[in-house]
C-alpha cells in the first residue's frame, strides 16, 4: 500500500515499470497479497488457530459463485484436515445482490451467540431462501440461540460497521469479486474449485 | 450468465462448476492468445528506448493524458478536459457483459465512495457501443460515465496504448490522472485477471500524498 509511484523506466534493463514500486509489471504479474492478516480475535477461523496453511476466502452469500464454491472448499478442509486454518471474511457486493448484508448480518449476528459456522454453512446451503429471514430465524432456534438479541441486531444493524472494515480491507487486498481467495496470503487467481487450491495451498507451504 | 438469484441453479450445482472452470479455460485460452498478439504485432518505434516483449505499451508515468470526447448516452458527450483540476481514472475494459459474477465495474461502483474521498472521478471506455453501455449500466448499476470508443473504433484506446488490435478490444488497463491531466499510474492487466481496486487506491494515495512537480 505504501511505496511510491516513482521509476517510469528502470535504467539498463529496458523495461518499462509501470507500476508504483514493488508491484508487479504487465510482463511480470505478480498476484496481490493479503493486506489484512488474519487476527484470531477478530477473524472468523475455522481449523487451528496456528495451522501452517491458511486459505481466506472473502465471500458473499448471495453470490452464486460462493454457493458453488462452498462444497469445494470444504473439500480442501476434509483433504488437508488439521493442516488447514480456513479465514471467512465479508465481501457482500450490494449493489447487485438485495440480501447479501442482510445475510452477511445474520451469520455476524450468529456469531456474537457463538455459532458463525454453523449460521455460514446454513446460508450457503439454503442460499435460494435468502430474503426470508424467517428461515434463518428458525435456525437460530435451532441452534438455541437468543432469538430475540438475535433478531435486534440484524435490524439495528450492529454489525454492519464490521462488515464494511472486511469489505474495504479486501479491497485493499485486491479482492477483484467474489469469491476471492487468499492461498497463505497470496492472491488466488486459478479456479476456485478444490483441486487447485490444494495444489496451490502445498505449493507455497 | 448474469449474477442474479433467477439464474441461481443451486449450490454446487453442475452449470455453476462448469461455468468456473470454464472462466479458469478462457483466462488461460485468453493468456495464450495474448501472446500471440504480442508476438505478430509490429513493434511500435520507441524514440529514446527499447521496450522489451511487453504488451505494455500502455502510457507510463509522467506524460500528459490525450484529450479525447466520447458519448456517455447516445446526445451526451465527455471529454477529459471537463475534469480538469480533479483526480481522474481511466478504466479500459475489453467488454459489456462479461460472464461473471462481479466485473470489475460492478466492482468499482461498490468503491466509488472512496474514490471520492480524493474527488476522483471515474470513467470506464471500452468499444462497446452506447446502447449496449446504456443497458450494462442499468442491470449493473454503475454510478459513473461509461464510454463508448466505438466509431471509429478504438481511438481513444488507441492513444493510450490500450488497444489490442488482433481482437478488436481494449485491454483491460487503468489510469491515474492528476488534476492538471498527467497521468500519475497506469497499469495493464494480464488478459482474464480482473485487476481490483486495490491498485487504483494507492496511486490516488500517492497523489494526494506527494504532488509532484509537472514534467516539462
Amino acid at each position: 500500500m505504501s511505496g511510491t509511484t516513482t521509476v517510469a523506466r528502470k535504467r539498463g534493463t529496458g523495461k518499462t515499470l509501470l507500476e508504483p514500486t514493488g508491484k508487479e509489471t504487465a510482463g511480470k504479474y505478480r498476484a496481490p497479497k493479503l493486506e489484512i492478516p488474519v487476527a484470531p480475535e477478530r477473524d472468523h477461523i475455522e481449523g487451528l488457530v496456528n495451522a501452517s496453511l491458511t486459505l481466506v476466502e472473502y465471500g458473499d452469500y448471495q453470490c452464486p459463485y460462493c454457493g458453488a464454491a462452498y462444497p469445494e472448499v470444504k473439500r480442501v478442509q476434509k483433504e488437508l484436515g488439521s493442516e488447514l486454518r480456513f479465514v471467512f471474511r465479508n465481501f457482500p457486493l450490494t449493489n447487485i445482490h438485495e440480501h447479501a448484508m442482510n445475510a452477511a448480518e445474520t451469520a455476524e449476528a450468529a456469531s456474537a451467540q457463538g455459532k458463525f459456522w454453523p449460521m455460514h454453512d446454513f446460508l450457503y446451503e439454503n442460499q435460494a431462501t435468502l430474503g426470508d429471514p424467517r428461515v434463518a430465524l428458525g435456525y437460530a432456534k435451532k441452534l438455541d440461540l437468543d432469538g430475540q438479541k438475535f433478531e435486534r441486531e440484524i435490524a439495528q444493524h450492529v454489525y454492519q460497521k464490521r462488515i464494511k472494515d472486511d469489505f474495504m480491507g479486501g479491497v485493499r487486498s485486491g479482492v477483484n469479486g467474489t469469491p476471492t481467495f487468499y492461498v497463505n496470503g497470496v492472491r488466488h487467481d486459478e479456479d476456485a474449485v478444490a483441486k487447485a487450491l490444494i495444489e496451490a495451498l502445498n505449493q507455497n507451504k | 450468465m448474469l449474477c442474479n438469484v433467477n439464474s441461481f441453479q443451486g449450490r454446487g450445482g453442475a452449470p455453476l462448476k462448469a461455468s468456473l472452470m470454464q472462466r479458469g479455460k478462457r483466462r488461460r485460452m485468453r493468456k495464450l492468445d495474448n501472446k500471440a498478439t504480442a508476438r505478430n504485432r509490429p513493434q511500435k518505434p520507441s524514440k529514446t528506448k527499447k521496450i522489451v516483449k511487453t504488451v505494455d505499451s500502455v502510457l507510463g508515468p509522467g506524460k500528459t493524458a490525450p484529450n479525447f470526447s466520447l458519448n456517455s448516452t447516445p446526445d451526451q458527450k465527455v471529454s477529459l478536459n471537463d475534469f480538469r483540476g480533479q483526480p481522474v481514472i481511466l478504466a479500459f475494459y475489453p467488454a459489456d457483459w462479461s460472464p461473471v459474477c462481479t466485473d470489475q465495474l460492478s466492482l468499482y461502483a461498490m468503491v466509488m465512495p472512496e474514490f471520492k474521498k480524493f474527488n476522483a472521478e471515474l470513467l470506464a471506455i471500452s468499444v462497446d457501443n452506447i446502447w449496449s453501455h446504456l443497458a450494462f449500466v442499468k442491470d449493473r448499476k454503475l454510478n459513473f460515465p461509461v464510454l463508448a470508443d466505438f466509431e471509429p473504433k478504438g481511438v481513444v484506446s488507441r492513444k493510450y496504448g490500450a488497444y489490442k488490435e488482433k481482437i478488436g478490444e481494449s485491454a483491460r488497463a487503468l489510469f491515474v490522472i492528476d488534476d492538471k491531466g498527467i497521468i500519475r499510474w497506469s497499469h495493464l492487466s494480464p488478459d482474464g485477471i480482473n485487476p481490483g481496486a486495490d491498485g487504483i487506491l494507492s496511486a490516488l494515495e500517492n497523489l494526494s500524498k506527494a504532488p509532484v512537480t509537472e514534467k516539462s
